[in-house]
């Protein structure tokens, strides 16, 4: 497998637009293209089904990005979307309706619907208070997936059969199915560019970056950040489709708060406010955990030592690290 | 109206006992400004001291004592290690550094004590009940929690209110750089409310030891619940947390409690029973939405914030 190797970029000459960030973003996708080529080549299907597993959540991770980082909405309930996409698939699933025609857009759906309740309520408090008031409201879907007795409740619910497009492609298709999510994650880092760079996307930082300026400018910032709020839930909401399409299984765990916890993680270790960040910290996230955890029993002696070093020696996470970008 | 009235100190039990937590976390938060994930593994590693120490010294009360100055300690050194580094760092470098110490206390715990938990014992004079009511028998160690927490609550009053430490604590709430620009050794300060939130945490977890098993995350849910509190409270603001977590505390037995009866009179059984769960575990996060919709600063705004 040939990759794009990252150019040492000295002082005084460069590759013209290839900065090191671009190297590296070059070749986490080339990688991440060729990941299926490896995995049929050497057998491997592990190293599949743990690539799709950061794929999906990058999609997730994304999302959080585009109100973390741009909008600075810390949110730490983002799983909860993660769980409604899931469950969304889910309970159609069992309910005997298995058209992907109908589950996806119900599971986004569902989740920008829950975004619009949450965003509405929660977006008056500001720092801290937002950040524990998405908690409460992730806390309450997660105690309502346990109580979801006919669903499996507690213990979760099997999904035996994965959504169905009609021909138009095989979800049990491991490979297939990669590439899907794949393809959904670029056209996700390709949206949230465009949102960015838009005329919205510089009043959501704007806002930001302050917010009575916003106002006194005559911008109505409250509804430009329920906007993206909620477009970042039903981007998180399909990450939860996809999810469930690929564990075949729905839990409330996979709502518990140490899971938002994992998604901020992310965000924070890839670099807030750039653009591939955050699926350089899903991947960096996911592989570490899967590596320490091959290396020892007890890998999150490992891991979490080093996430506290992250956080007190890296500003701007690996992207700040590549770009030596101070601050964040 | 027993049933109620046991409920209702079920409730105040629960309060006092997130109080506890609420207390460290509120001060850590209004002085540090520091958002501390890791406050549930120092109540976690209260509580697995408290039981070591107290089979080692076949005493209850001993192994209280030892657990309380241990877990300050941990803290400390903990604080003067790593967690000083991230004052003055956003919120999200917070919640991504002390999650990471969350991650490495459990894993800890687990190397050193095992995954299968533990449990510690009260001394059998404690096992006894009380007559609290005519007619009404409540747990005596319930009652000891209650009226140990409630001392503990009047002496952080007055550690707070009347002493020069928790003038400096209070001068520190409200601006740190005029503090530290006086001459106050801020370092030290601030290792010292570390040491005592955690002291209180760690209390926390000892007291609720011989109630619930001690096992590796512990500390996580009751962790959240000890966020609502502070949040609920007014951020930086004791008093807040006190009258929030009583507010809390209730709000949970109470859901807990009546919630799936109050449901059976209009559903069914088992769909009672199964929304009632529901419905009573998100009670607290429900109180907490309401309050921060009607006042997103919560109770009692800590001043000059």
């Amino acid at each position: 497998m040939t990759v794009a190797s990252k150019p040492p970029v000295k002082p005084g000459w460069s590759f013209g637009v290839i900065t090191p960030r671009v190297g590296l973003n070059i070749a986490v996708i080339a990688t991440l293209a060729a990941v299926p080529v490896y995995a049929a080549l050497t057998g491997n299907t592990f190293a599949l089904t743990l690539f799709t597993r950061v794929v999906i959540l990058a999609i997730a991770a994304l999302s959080l990005n585009l109100i973390m980082g741009f909008g600075g909405m810390v949110s730490f309930g983002h799983a909860a979307y993660l769980g409604i996409g899931g469950y969304a698939i889910g309970i159609l699933a069992k309910e005997g309706i298995g058209s992907g025609f109908v589950q996806w857009p119900v599971a986004i759906g569902t989740a920008a619907l829950y975004a619009l309740v949450v965003g509405a309520l929660s977006l008056r408090t500001r720092g801290v208070y937002f950040i524990m008031i998405t908690l409460a409201f992730a806390q309450m879907i997660y105690y309502v997936a346990i109580g979801l007795d006919r669903y499996g409740g507690d213990d979760g619910l099997t999904i035996y059969h994965r959504s169905q497009f009609d021909g138009l492609i095989d979800l049990s298709n491991r490979t297939a199915f990669y590439y899907l999510c794949f393809g959904l994650l670029l056209v996700g880092i390709y949206l949230v560019w465009r949102i960015v760079n838009s005329r919205f996307g510089m009043v959501i930082q704007g806002a930001r970056s302050n917010e009575r300026r916003m106002r006194a400018i005559g911008f109505p910032t409250f509804r430009y950040r329920l906007v993206c709020f909620v477009i970042a839930g039903a981007m998180c909401g399909l990450a939860g489709a996809l999810l469930a399409n690929h564990t075949d299984f729905i839990s409330p765990a996979m709502m518990h708060w140490t899971r938002s916890g994992d998604l901020i993680v992310m965000v924070v270790l890839g670099g807030m406010q750039a653009m591939f960040g955050p699926l350089i910290g899903a991947l960096t996230f996911l592989i570490l955990e899967e590596g320490l955890s091959r290396l020892t029993e007890y890998s999150n002696l490992i891991l979490g030592p080093l996430l506290l070093v992250v956080a007190i020696s890296i500003r701007g996470g690996i992207d700040g690290l590549i770009t030596g970008r101070r601050g964040g | 109206m027993l049933y109620f009235f046991e409920q209702f100190l079920n409730g105040i039990q629960l309060g006092m006992l997130l109080f506890l937590l609420a207390a460290g976390l509120t001060l850590i938060f209004g002085i540090m400004d520091l958002v501390n994930l890791a406050h549930g593994s120092l109540y976690m590693l209260g509580a697995y001291f408290a039981a070591t120490f107290a089979e080692w010294t076949d005493s209850f009360l001993l192994g209280a004592i030892l657990a309380l100055a241990a877990t300050a300690v941990t803290a400390m050194a903990l604080e003067v290690i790593a967690v000083r580094r991230l004052y003055g760092r956003s919120h999200l470098d917070h919640v991504l550094g002390t999650f990471g110490l969350l991650l490495f206390f459990n894993e800890l715990v687990r190397l050193i004590w095992g995954p299968a938990g533990m449990t510690l014992s009260l001394p059998p004079e404690m096992l006894n009940a009380v007559e609290v009511l005519p007619g009404l028998f409540y747990p005596l160690y319930r009652l000891v929690i209650i009226g140990v927490t409630l001392g503990v609550a009047v002496l952080l009053y007055l550690l707070v209110m009347r002493t020069r430490l928790g003038m400096l604590i209070r001068a520190g709430a409200s601006n740190r750089e005029m503090v530290g620009a006086l001459g106050v050794n801020i370092k030290l300060l601030y290792t010292m409310v570390f040491g005592l939130g955690a002291a209180l945490a760690g209390f926390a977890g000892l007291m609720q030891a011989p109630i619930l098993t001690v096992q590796i995350g512990m500390g996580e849910n009751i962790l959240i619940a000890a966020f609502v509190v502070v949040t609920i409270g007014g951020i930086g603001s004791i008093r807040g947390a006190f009258v929030a977590a009583l507010l809390v505390g209730l709000a949970d037995t109470v859901g807990r409690t009546f919630a799936p009866d109050l449901l059976h009179t209009f559903l069914s059984e088992s769909a009672s029973s199964s929304l009632g769960r529901a419905l009573s575990s998100m009670m607290i996060y429900l109180v907490m939405a309401i309050v921060l919709i009607a006042r997103p600063e919560g109770l009692f705004p800590a001043a000059g914030k």
